[in-house]
């Protein structure tokens, strides 16, 4: 690991200063000022000399403002430092929306997730092993313009949706499709104060540049998510390698409102085959107004993955992610809520 | 010889010489960073060791590290605790699970600098005058191990586990302890230590 200073934040200014005294041109993955959460994607990319920060700025005390989980009567706020076990075990967040809960009790293992918080979650970087390995050169995330290792290499694990002929690398979280889903609003606090966007802006597809992750700047730090509404149909449904502690070949986070046996409102979001959090808003329009049967089910599946291009090993992540959003759709229609 | 012989010549403690002479290259003694307000600005110079305290099994340690040392590090090679393994060192086996404020974390991916003022738990700090850890017994009663190289980990995580009450049911006890890998596969029976000390944790 290279050499590193290293400041405990003592105040969200304090923070923000630090990170972005660096040229706001400089994409916030190289940006020499890195904040440390939880650690779990920083410090072991640094140990991989994939990300290489001059300086370090420890954000962990913002914690007593920026962790609390705060379910309204009609809605949900989380902060971004609250640890990913905390919120998976909240009573609330399980009942309202199970689909948050399980995204972050199916990720990871007990000992990342007591480490791990819900802004570095969607923060994470990709597990590609081309990024992740620097004696790969090939490598358009980065190293930009040097090309891409994974297209005719390894790509049982990478993307078919949101690829580009730059970068095909998968966006491995689980709780942004969460997120996602279910219409959730970041808060960010920056230079300028604090702002919201909606999530599913975060994060940018690699297009001719996969090195710019997020629409975030140096010196922003994310210190918030809010959802508005309950969604206590809703189910995550994550197919991986191994039954645990293990990355999604394919995952679906499905939120519903049913009434009467007619879908009123529908999401659905992919994970595991997309290079950003993923939302199938054309398959969520074939939901709405009709009644669940299992040939509806496989029109949905079909139009989530229409647009789907595998690659020599990870074609068959679109059957397979046909069959999680057939089956995830049929657990939130049957759940007893 | 005896395994307990005192015959050996002093000075020739293999881990003793090893961090010795790592540390005369790595902590130049000349260039100590004076301490500073440990509630802001901990290092700004990247090239200098910065002073740290860590309270390990309820003991305050001080200590003169480069920021990058790990929890891990710190504790194996400036205090002398190997119990904790270092096996991946990247957050993925579990070999180095501490309790960090009663949380079970892995100690590779935690920066010291960024643990003081928590309480860290090691395998060495489980148990209590002569007396093993219930976990600990636990293990030993079922065999819960091959190499062994896990178990520290296996069992630190596992004391976790039933404290955070995700002990229950086997499945739960599978579940809640993926996060630490068994290369021998010794699963089962570590599944049967678990389940075995659960009741009498949780007694206290």
């Amino acid at each position: 690991m290279r050499p590193f200073s290293y400041q405990r934040a003592s105040d969200p200014d304090m923070a923000v200063q630090a990170l972005g005294a660096a040229a706001t041109n400089t994409p916030l993955t190289k940006a020499t000022a890195q904040p440390l959460a939880g650690g779990t994607t920083l410090i072991d990319l640094m140990k991989l000399d994939v990300m290489r920060p001059t300086a370090i700025v420890d954000i962990n005390p913002l914690a007593h403002a920026w962790s609390a989980i705060e379910p309204g009567s009609d809605a949900l706020r989380l902060g971004a430092l609250a640890k990913m076990s905390d919120v998976a075990a909240h009573a609330e967040v399980q009942r309202s929306y199970p689909v948050i809960a399980d995204s972050l009790k199916l990720a990871a293992s007990a000992q990342l997730r007591n480490m791990a918080t819900l802004g570095g979650n969607v923060m994470q970087r990709t597990r590609c092993n081309y990024f992740r390995d620097v004696s790969y050169e090939n490598c358009n995330k980065r190293n930009p313009g040097s090309g891409c290792a994974a297209m005719d290499g390894v790509n049982r694990m990478h993307a078919v949706l949101g690829t580009s002929d730059q970068c095909i690398a998968t966006y491995p979280g689980d709780f942004a499709q969460a997120l996602i889903a279910l219409d959730a609003t970041v808060e960010i606090t920056g230079k300028a104060g604090t702002r919201s966007m909606p999530f599913a802006q975060l994060h940018k597809a690699p297009g001719s540049t996969p090195d710019i992750e997020t629409a975030l700047q140096p010196g922003d730090l994310i210190s918030a998510f809010s959802i508005s509404g309950r969604w206590p149909r809703s189910v995550y449904l994550k197919a991986r390698d191994r039954q645990s502690y293990e990355f999604a070949l394919s995952s679906a986070a499905i939120a519903l409102d049913v009434q009467d046996g007619t879908i009123r409102d529908a999401r659905v979001a992919l994970g595991g085959v997309a290079t950003v959090p993923w939302r199938a808003r054309e398959a969520e329009a074939l939901l709405k107004g009709h009644r669940f049967d299992e040939a509806l089910a496989q029109r949905v599946a079909d139009a989530a993955f229409a647009d789907a291009r595998g690659r020599r090993h990870n074609s068959f992540k679109i059957a397979l992610g046909k069959r999680v959003v057939a089956r995830a759709l049929q657990q939130a229609v049957t759940m007893e809520i | 010889m005896s395994d307990k012989s005192s015959s050996r010549p002093s000075g020739f403690d293999r881990r003793a010489f090893m961090a010795g002479a790592a540390g005369s290259v790595l902590v130049p003694m000349t260039a100590r960073a004076a301490a500073q307000d440990a509630s802001e600005t901990v290092a700004q110079n990247p090239s200098l060791p910065v002073e740290v305290t860590l309270r390990v099994n309820g003991k305050d340690k001080r200590l003169s590290i480069d920021a990058r040392t790990t929890v891990l590090d710190a504790l194996r090679e400036h205090l002398k605790l190997t119990g904790s393994k270092k096996g991946c060192d990247h957050g993925q086996c579990g070999a180095c699970t501490v309790l960090i404020d009663d949380r079970r974390v892995v100690s590779c991916l935690t920066l010291a600098l960024a643990a003081e003022g928590q309480e860290i738990t090691t395998i060495e700090g489980l148990a209590t005058d002569d007396r093993l850890h219930p976990m600990q017994q636990a293990f030993i009663d079922n065999d819960a191990f091959q190499c062994g190289y896990c178990t520290p980990g296996q069992i630190m995580s596992a004391v976790a586990c039933v404290r955070e009450g995700h002990a229950g049911n086997e499945p739960d006890i599978r579940e809640y302890m993926s996060g630490n890998i068994c290369r021998c596969a010794a699963y089962p029976n570590i599944v049967a230590a678990v389940k075995q000390a659960a009741p009498e944790i949780m007694k206290g």
